[in-house]
């Protein structure tokens, strides 16, 4: 039974119960874990002990770059490509072209952030053990659940199992890989 | 009676009825799920898909005769095209105050007004992006715009603004679709988990990527989102300015002026929202969403439309004094032709009417409270933004510095059809949007319920806190 199970997953009526238990968990020194939840719950995050994600410094470097590749491209236009001089400015007229390059660093930026969240969540991804728990569909609409992975070091299925029970949630389940 | 009406300012209610996270659920995603399809939206859907074929017809016949067949013509030749490129960009920007500014400015009323706010930014960008793609006449060739090595070995000229309209106008858009999506993907999955129809069911695991609504994603979701949030708010500041800039850069008296930036993003802002309150307040009948879009959120945009509008009258005020003080005859002509010695200055006064006059009903309660009067002065709003658009481009142009090339403009028949043509267009998309989409953001909406709350966390968890508040006690005790 305990061969091939991703986790053991507890389920919760309300975010307080999920955040106390996942304290508990945190606590009694597990690591892979997760909790789920129909809308975010910031208590969650310490609660678990996630850690900050670096997504905010990938869309810096995003923004960074696009505000380079625009200056690259109107410099490259402009003085290298096709220099002409147009109301009598100069071929490197900058404060003309703060326009596109202001444009184009939001657009890398905003382009990392959506697809850079995407990215380090793991998505898209079609399959995952924890939609094998019917029950589990109540996840985007009203129930709270809370998952210690087999992968944890500190993982023993008995262990596991009483602790979690010991949590006093709905119900506990085995979820297979 | 007083008790409860101050205890509803200071703490106004977002959530109506007595809901739970489940509750929130079916009410919003059963719009999307349930099978029938409400008689009036067929009514609806039929209107605007019959209207949007005059937009059809339109392009048609353009495309096939030239712009001709507009009454654009020297020297007014910014007229219909550009009056409603502006007018429908202006309306796409309360979208996204709506969802990015006040985001950060933690206003949680925002929240279930978003969805529909920033679908009906899209819907407007995609109107408006359709404007100066025709009105180049060549509209096959509009891929010109954008920079790309090609065998003719040029290139497109950055420093015109028109240049960077295409580009503020395009990562607008794009930008807008993203942050739009973004927030679509947990619902998308609650529809997912929710949908007996299988092919629907497929559709929407597709687009919600798998999501499972994970502690760690939600962080990073949380983050991205507001960081979006973040970009987003200079961006939309940006994208009017820019539109102001076609005008303010060049030399024409009237459009020549360094406070059309601003000027412009307030009368888009004023614009947007009346056209937020035209679309909430049918919705929230027809569709009996009275728990989630609330009087207090009516009444909020209706304090945004005044703030605006007063703004707005501000602007008309400065623009014709710098008209006279520039010391300019030209500015000074164009002032005295527009307001009262020119053939268009009964449009000007309309407009006073429908943008100064007609937003100061809403200093009174008794119009701010009432759908019917918000309603009536959301319409004229949106009228007025369209003259105060019309006045900008066709009095400035009309008359110009020399009399021999001064000329009437009047709209033909098609630049109405093309006009009206687009706000069937528009409809179209937001009725599609209606049935296929969660109207309202059912993720966020759960939120703010009193539910959401954590309660009581162990003592444990502040443990850092509490210790930095005992030293605090210890070293540094309280004055008496």
């Amino acid at each position: 039974m305990s061969e091939n199970i991703y986790g053991i997953m507890a389920e919760f009526d309300t975010p307080t119960q999920l955040v106390d238990a996942a304290v508990k968990v945190r606590d009694a020194g597990y690591t892979k874990t997760d909790g789920f939840s129909p809308f975010p719950i910031h208590d969650i995050d310490e609660a678990l002990g996630i850690k900050r994600s670096v997504l905010p410094y990938l869309i810096l470097t995003g923004g960074i770059t696009g505000l380079l590749s625009a200056l690259g491209l109107v410099y490259f236009v402009h003085v290298v490509d096709y220099p002409i001089i147009v109301g009598g400015r100069g071929h490197f007229s900058l404060p003309a072209f703060i326009p596109p390059m202001f444009e184009l660093t939001i657009l890398f930026a905003a382009f990392t952030a959506v697809f850079g969240m995407l990215f380090l969540n793991g998505l898209p991804s079609p399959y995952h053990p924890v939609f094998n728990i019917p029950r589990f569909a109540l996840a985007s609409r009203e129930k709270f659940f809370l998952l210690i992975e087999s992968r944890d070091p500190l993982y023993d299925y008995e262990k596991v199992r009483t602790f979690m029970e010991s949590l006093s949630p709905q119900e506990v389940f085995d979820v297979p890989e | 009676m007083q008790d409860s009406r101050e205890e509803r300012q200071l703490h106004p209610v977002m959530v109506e009825g007595n809901h739970d996270f489940g509750t929130v659920s079916d009410r919003i995603g059963d719009l999307t799920l349930k099978k029938r399809t409400p008689f009036h939206w067929f009514i609806g859907f039929g209107i605007a898909f019959l209207v949007a074929q005059l937009l059809m017809v339109t392009i048609i016949y353009l495309v096939t005769k030239g712009i001709g067949i507009w009454g654009t013509n020297q020297p007014v030749g910014w007229a219909f095209p550009i009056i409603n490129f502006v007018w429908w960009i202006g309306i796409g920007h309360a979208g996204t105050l709506i969802s990015a500014i006040l985001l950060l400015l933690n206003q949680k009323w925002r929240t279930s007004i978003n969805r529909f706010a920033e679908a009906m930014t899209l819907f407007a960008v995609a109107c408006a992006g359709l404007y100066p793609v025709f009105h180049t006449g060549r509209p096959w060739l509009a891929y010109w715009l954008f920079p790309y090595p090609n065998t003719m070995g040029i290139w497109p000229q950055f420093r015109s603004p028109l240049m960077w309209d295409v580009f503020a106008v395009s990562t607008y858009a794009t930008v807008s679709l993203l942050f739009w999506y973004v927030g679509l993907i947990p619902d998308l999955a609650t529809l997912r988990d929710r949908a007996k129809n299988k092919f629907f069911k497929k559709i929407y695991a597709i687009f919600s990527w798998g999501w499972r609504g994970s502690a760690r994603h939600w962080h990073r979701y949380e983050l991205a989102y507001l960081i979006l949030a973040g970009i987003s708010t200079p961006l939309v500041l940006s994208v009017h300015s820019v539109v102001s800039l076609d005008f303010s850069v060049s030399q024409i008296p009237g459009w020549h002026a360094t406070f059309f930036p601003p000027y412009f993003v307030a009368g888009a802002i004023y614009a947007g929202f009346a056209m937020v309150l035209l679309l909430a307040i049918p919705l929230r009948h027809l569709y009996g969403m009275k728990d989630f879009v609330t009087k207090t959120h009516l009444i909020l945009m209706g304090k945004v439309m005044l703030a605006t509008g007063l703004i707005v009258g501000y602007s008309y005020v400065m623009e014709a004094f710098f008209g006279w003080y520039s010391g300019s005859q030209y500015e000074w002509f164009m002032i005295k032709n527009r307001i009262w010695e020119g053939p268009y200055w009964a449009f000007y006064w309309m407009l006073m009417f429908c943008n100064v006059i007609s937003p100061q009903f809403l200093w009174f309660k008794r119009f701010r409270e009432s759908e019917f009067w918000l309603f009536i002065i959301s319409i004229i709003v949106s009228i007025g933004m369209w003259l105060e658009r019309f006045v900008i481009i066709v009095t400035s142009i009309q008359r110009d510095f020399l009399p021999s090339s001064w000329a009437m403009y009047s709209p033909t028949i098609w630049d109405w059809s093309m006009f009206i043509g687009t706000l069937g267009f528009f409809l179209c998309l937001f009725f599609l949007f209606i049935r296929f989409l969660p109207i309202i953001s059912i993720f966020e909406v759960r939120t703010l319920l009193p539910q959401a709350n954590v309660h009581g966390r162990p003592q444990d968890f502040d443990e850092n806190v509490l210790e930095i508040e005992y030293t605090y006690d210890k070293t540094d005790p309280p004055n008496r």
